[in-house]
């Protein structure tokens, strides 16, 4: 293919250059690409018994593995105790050292970003389709099925079809009580659940520039509801700072060249922009916060968690909304942090104070409600408004249950007047 | 792989998500045999009870995204699904569905030339799906020659195996 010669490239195109030991790679070619982090959790479970059929005897590059439980944590099934105890006897029988295990937990994506598992220029491979939040170090982070672990644990590499990108051009300040989820929102309801499939979305502009890391991520996590195989933002000084204390392995910063080449460029200017929300039953279907708030829709329960948005930035904002104000009547409340440490940190700051006076219930950190799985399940006809990314049928328990996906400052709102709100409208 | 696929069809609408296909409460099931009995139980509940070894799975867009729950192609193998044909997949499910072997064809306007109960012929290499009762047919772009390998190797696990055993017979280190 000569149509890759005389332009620039994307920065996902050099970072599977890279991993593949290629010049220049173009959209369309397959390459094998060495992985330089593989992260398992539950789902990997199912990753051993393939790993042992296919002949391996040892794992590629157990520096480069991690292993983090989250979805049942504790385990509160039979079946999740039992698919942790292959994870632990796995990493005990092939040596696999970084073990997040009960205590030391968190939801997967967020122990690879504290811990600096995943640096600028990385190709990084998880079992859990949110893995393109990692994308937000300048990297190219895809979820793949535990199979696929398998062979990327034998083996260390993948093929991958180097995919064609899409440039989303943010400028302009958000307003207040409008954030990184209201944009992500926004951006979904433009591209749609299809418009990225098998793409990569590269984030740039000022109004990114500007962005903390913590939302880098949460933008980069809902890409995976736009199809796409990574999420991305290059890396910058935001970037190298969050990384400089706790970065696992060396960085290969890069960026796209100014004539590199994207297959469509998406234009969004925050300044005026309302908070957004994803109404049933799909993360696309997004309006302007407002005009459901007119709708006055009562909720039954309200989930401030995920790997989108439970950081400690998330928690913080909920906790000054909901200091001195009640859970409404009728209501369900459930925090649950995304991770050990922001938990620790909720603590010492009085955030699960302020969220249990007010008649919330704060959980140990683990997915939570978000999957339907474990806890925080809806019942028919329920209605939930999160902070989540999905709200399929049936995604947090009955396929009638409706659920509403905003920013944290929202869902505390709602939390507080019992049917969806507008932050803005609060004191 | 059989060069012709031809079976009974079920179908399907667009964006059927993966907790459509298997909802979260059963991701701690792990032997798929148990997995089957609830496969589709939010999409199309007949499903499971139903369809026979051999039938194939005709979904309009987006179908199998969401979660990367390699649950959801697992209790297609388990039944035995001879192929899935969608007018687009979700990236994830695309890949795992070809990774257990589970011939995966991407062909454009698919969806509208076929009814629940229809039988339909997959010519692989000619790259055409047809409705035997109506005579319609869409063609498909060839299967890129990485992913036909694996489709004929079994799927990832047999072709992983033979190149760790090929290694190790050459005396390289893995």
């Amino acid at each position: 293919m000569s149509e890759g010669n005389g332009h620039g490239q994307t920065l996902a195109e050099k970072i599977l250059a890279r991993a593949s030991g290629q010049e220049r790679v173009v959209p369309g070619e397959i390459v094998e690409g060495r992985v330089d982090l593989a992260m398992m959790h539950e789902q990997g479970a199912q990753t051993v018994a393939p790993f042992h059929q296919m002949g391996a005897e040892r794992v590629w590059d157990p520096d480069r593995v991690v292993i983090a439980i989250d979805h049942w944590v504790p385990a509160s099934t039979e079946g999740a105790a039992v698919l942790h105890r292959i994870l632990r006897k796995f990493a005990a029988e092939t040596h696999l050292p970084h073990f997040y295990d009960v205590g030391n937990h968190g939801i997967c994506h967020q122990i690879l970003a504290e811990n600096g598992w995943v640096v600028p220029g990385d190709l990084a491979v998880g079992t859990d389709s949110h893995t393109n939040m990692l994308g937000a170090m300048g990297a190219v982070a895809a979820g793949i099925g535990p199979t696929e672990m398998a062979a990327v644990l034998a083996l260390g590499r993948l093929w991958l079809k180097v995919p064609p990108s899409i440039s989303v051009e943010v400028r302009g300040q958000f307003g207040r009580g409008v954030t990184a989820k209201d944009l992500v929102l926004r951006v979904l309801g433009e591209v749609r659940t299809t418009g990225a499939t098998y793409k990569a979305v590269e984030f740039s502009g000022p109004t990114i520039g500007r962005m903390s890391m913590p939302e880098r991520f949460t933008i980069c996590n809902m890409t995976t509801e736009m199809g796409a195989k990574t999420g991305m933002v290059a890396p910058d000084q935001t970037t190298f700072d969050y990384l400089a204390p706790i970065a696992k392995h060396a960085m290969h910063p890069m960026r796209s060249d100014p004539d590199a080449r994207y297959e469509r460029t998406v234009e969004i200017d925050v300044e005026g922009m309302p908070p957004m929300v994803a109404c049933p039953y799909s993360p696309d279907n997004v309006r302007p916060l407002p005009d459901v708030v007119k709708e006055h829709v009562r909720v039954d329960q309200v989930f401030l968690g995920s790997c989108t948005n439970a950081r400690i930035e998330d928690l913080r904002e909920g906790a000054a909304l909901m200091k001195g104000e009640k859970v409404a009547p009728g209501v369900r409340f459930i925090v649950s942090p995304a991770s050990t440490k922001i938990y620790q940190q909720c603590l010492a700051e009085g955030i699960i104070e302020t969220f249990t006076e007010a008649g919330a219930v704060f959980t140990n950190s683990s997915c939570s409600a978000c999957f339907g799985g474990n806890m925080g399940i809806l019942a028919p006809d329920e209605v939930c408004a999160s902070s989540s990314n999905r709200n399929f049928p049936g995604r947090m328990g009955a396929k009638e249950a409706r659920i509403y996906l905003m920013s944290p400052a929202a869902v505390v709102a709602t939390a507080i007047r019992g049917e969806i709100s507008d932050p803005r409208e609060m004191q | 792989m059989q060069e012709i696929i031809e079976g009974r069809v079920w179908t399907l609408g667009r964006d059927v998500d993966t907790d459509q296909i298997i909802s979260g409460k059963y991701l701690t099931i792990i032997d798929p045999n148990e997995l089957k009995k609830h496969v589709f139980e939010i999409a199309l509940p007949a499903f499971a009870k139903e369809a026979r070894a051999g039938d194939i799975l005709v979904a309009d867009e987006n179908f199998g995204s969401g979660s990367s729950r390699e649950h959801a192609p697992q209790a297609m193998r388990a039944i035995g699904v001879g192929a899935v044909v969608a007018d687009s997949f979700a990236r994830i499910f695309y890949r795992n569905a070809i990774n257990l072997g589970i011939p995966t064809i991407e062909a454009r306007g698919v969806r509208a030339i076929f009814e629940t109960g229809d039988t339909a012929r997959i010519e692989l290499r000619a790259g055409v799906v047809r409705n035997v009762r109506t005579g319609a047919s869409v063609e498909f772009p060839p299967i890129p020659h990485h992913l036909l390998e694996l489709l004929e190797a079994g799927g990832l696990v047999e072709k992983v195996r033979a190149e760790l055993a090929a290694r190790k017979a050459a005396g390289a280190s893995p």
